[in-house]
């Protein structure tokens, strides 16, 4: 593996080596007084975040640094970026003071495959290798999310394949939206989102999910209920009538998990707007593996870490 | 590490039978004997013994040797697995490896007398890693080292305590150990050349 920039990238055999090397190394650091690996001695991480972000940014950093690589954060704000250096510019830059690994997350979809053809061009030229990691682009993908979301999936329902997934939503801003469907199909689940019409995006007939306008008839039906948070960022146009129309629609209520299966669980990427898309009560409820899911993202970030870093250069 | 195993290379010389499927039952026996002499195991004290393997082929060692104490002595030690992959000093030199088990019983490891158990005594690298593995886990009194084979070309200072069999070798030759739980039987070879695995570094 040479970047991590898609989910669409990986097969069924490579999404449960990384699923597989995340548990490994959770079992190693299980336990431990010191949570230090020396595996990644010597190799720099940089972290490049050209939008907010709390948990991705924090638990790549978190993963590189219990691996021993040094890591590095630059934001947009407070960087050259703001003075106005181009994507290309800080990236050539970046990857001139020896970054193994470039880390970003961009509001416009495809900057980190931008980044991975210009890095594979310069690696020509240099001779130097910098693995590119999409850690979120625009609209677009959010792979370690989709993976950490698989991990927990796993842990909680013991198997994927078979599973139905139920998507909830903002899916036409969500990457995280993207990127499950197209893991979990590739992991064998049946996955629906659920959303009104005016928040699906163009083309997602071709997609490998089925779409429902339906909350309350799919419920029962779900191994697990994956929640979206409303992007108003996102959002300048008028896409449901009012916030307490979208919260009595398509909100998790208390009475909606109740029509959940007993073993179901839910999930929700973060972070979440109370209220909204989730009440307090179902959040907070033994259900919901919120919080199992931010404690799996640094064990996936670190393996992804691992497959791009520990070895030979491809 | 699971070193040289599995495979069939056609048209080379015979593997060599170094020790048949009885032999190797009565080699964990005999050290299992050993090392119930050695640290004074008793089982009042059965705790204070860990026996840690090293995956894949150590690990399953370390769990024969385990129920062949508590054979001899009515008491198991604990028994764990540590996979020092993460440790090791050559992980730049091939792609990626898949990481193996890692299981530290939940007594821990703290004054422990711990026996780490590989199947192949080579190098010493794999040792050296899992010494370090052990180190980020607790820190037990002393550490023992139990193998079942010791072929030679050690490149650190590093020794076992309890060994199954010499094998004088050349680098290269390969040793191939079968266990029943991996490979469905039991046994060692030795193969003039390298093995499948070109796994010539490793152990």
């Amino acid at each position: 593996m040479k970047h991590l920039l898609s989910v669409t990238d990986l097969d069924a055999a490579a999404a449960n080596g990384l699923l597989d090397t995340a548990d490994r190394l959770r079992q190693a650091l299980l336990g431990r007084e010191v949570r230090k690996l020396p595996t990644l001695r010597g190799r720099t991480v940089i972290t490049m975040f050209y939008e907010d972000s709390t948990r991705t940014r924090v638990s790549f950093e978190i993963a590189g640094k219990w691996m021993s690589a040094d890591t590095v954060n630059v934001s947009a704000k407070g960087s050259s970026v703001s003075k106005g250096e181009s994507l290309r510019d800080t990236s050539l830059t970046l990857s001139a003071m020896g970054a193994d690994c470039v880390i970003v997350r961009h509001p416009a979809s495809g900057a980190a495959h931008r980044l991975a053809a210009w890095a594979d061009r310069d690696a020509t030229m240099t001779g130097t290798h910098t693995s590119i990691v999409n850690a979120g682009d625009g609209t677009h993908e959010h792979p370690t999310q989709a993976l950490l979301d698989a991990a927990t999936l796993r842990d909680r329902l013991g198997s994927i394949a078979g599973r139905r997934i139920g998507i909830v939503g903002d899916v036409l801003h969500s990457r995280v939206a993207r990127s499950n469907v197209f893991l979990l199909a590739t992991l064998g689940a049946e996955v629906v989102l659920i959303a009104p019409p005016t928040l699906l995006p163009v083309g997602v007939e071709q997609w490998p999910c089925r779409v429902s306008p339906e909350l309350d008839a799919e419920l029962p039906g779900l191994d697990a209920v994956m929640m979206l948070r409303v992007q108003a960022e996102r959002m300048h146009g008028a896409f449901f009538p009012s916030a307490r129309e979208y919260a009595v629609r398509y909100g998790l209520s208390d009475q909606r998990a109740a029509l959940l299966p007993e073993h179901a669980v839910v999930l929700h990427p973060g972070p979440m707007v109370r209220g909204m898309e989730i009440a307090p009560s179902v959040a907070d409820s033994p259900r919901a593996a919120i919080l199992a899911q931010v404690r799996n993202g640094v064990h996936v970030r670190m393996a992804v870490l691992y497959h791009l870093l520990a070895g030979a250069p491809e | 590490m699971a070193n040289d195993r599995r495979g069939d290379v056609g048209g080379a010389a015979p593997d060599r039978e170094l020790l048949s499927a009885a032999d190797v039952t009565r080699t964990i026996a005999r050290i299992a004997h050993q090392i119930i002499e050695k640290t004074a195991f008793e089982p009042a004290r059965a705790e204070d013994v860990v026996l840690i393997g090293i995956p894949t082929g150590g690990a399953v060692l370390a769990r024969r040797l385990a129920a062949a104490i508590a054979e001899f002595t009515g008491t198991a030690p604990a028994v764990g697995s540590v996979d020092p992959t993460l440790y090791r000093d050559d992980l730049r030199r091939q792609p990626a490896r898949a990481l193996e088990d890692t299981a530290v019983p939940e007594s821990g490891l703290d004054d422990k007398l711990v026996v780490l158990v590989d199947d192949v005594l080579f190098s010493g690298r794999t040792v050296r890693a899992a010494l370090d593995a052990l180190r980020d886990h607790g820190r037990p009194r002393a550490v023992q080292l139990a193998v079942l084979i010791d072929r030679g070309h050690r490149e650190l200072p590093i020794r076992a305590d309890y060994v199954g069999k010499n094998v004088p070798t050349s680098r290269s030759e390969t040793i191939l150990v079968s266990l029943t739980e991996i490979d469905g039987r039991d046994g060692v070879a030795l193969r003039r050349g390298p093995g499948d695995t070109g796994a010539g570094e490793d152990a």
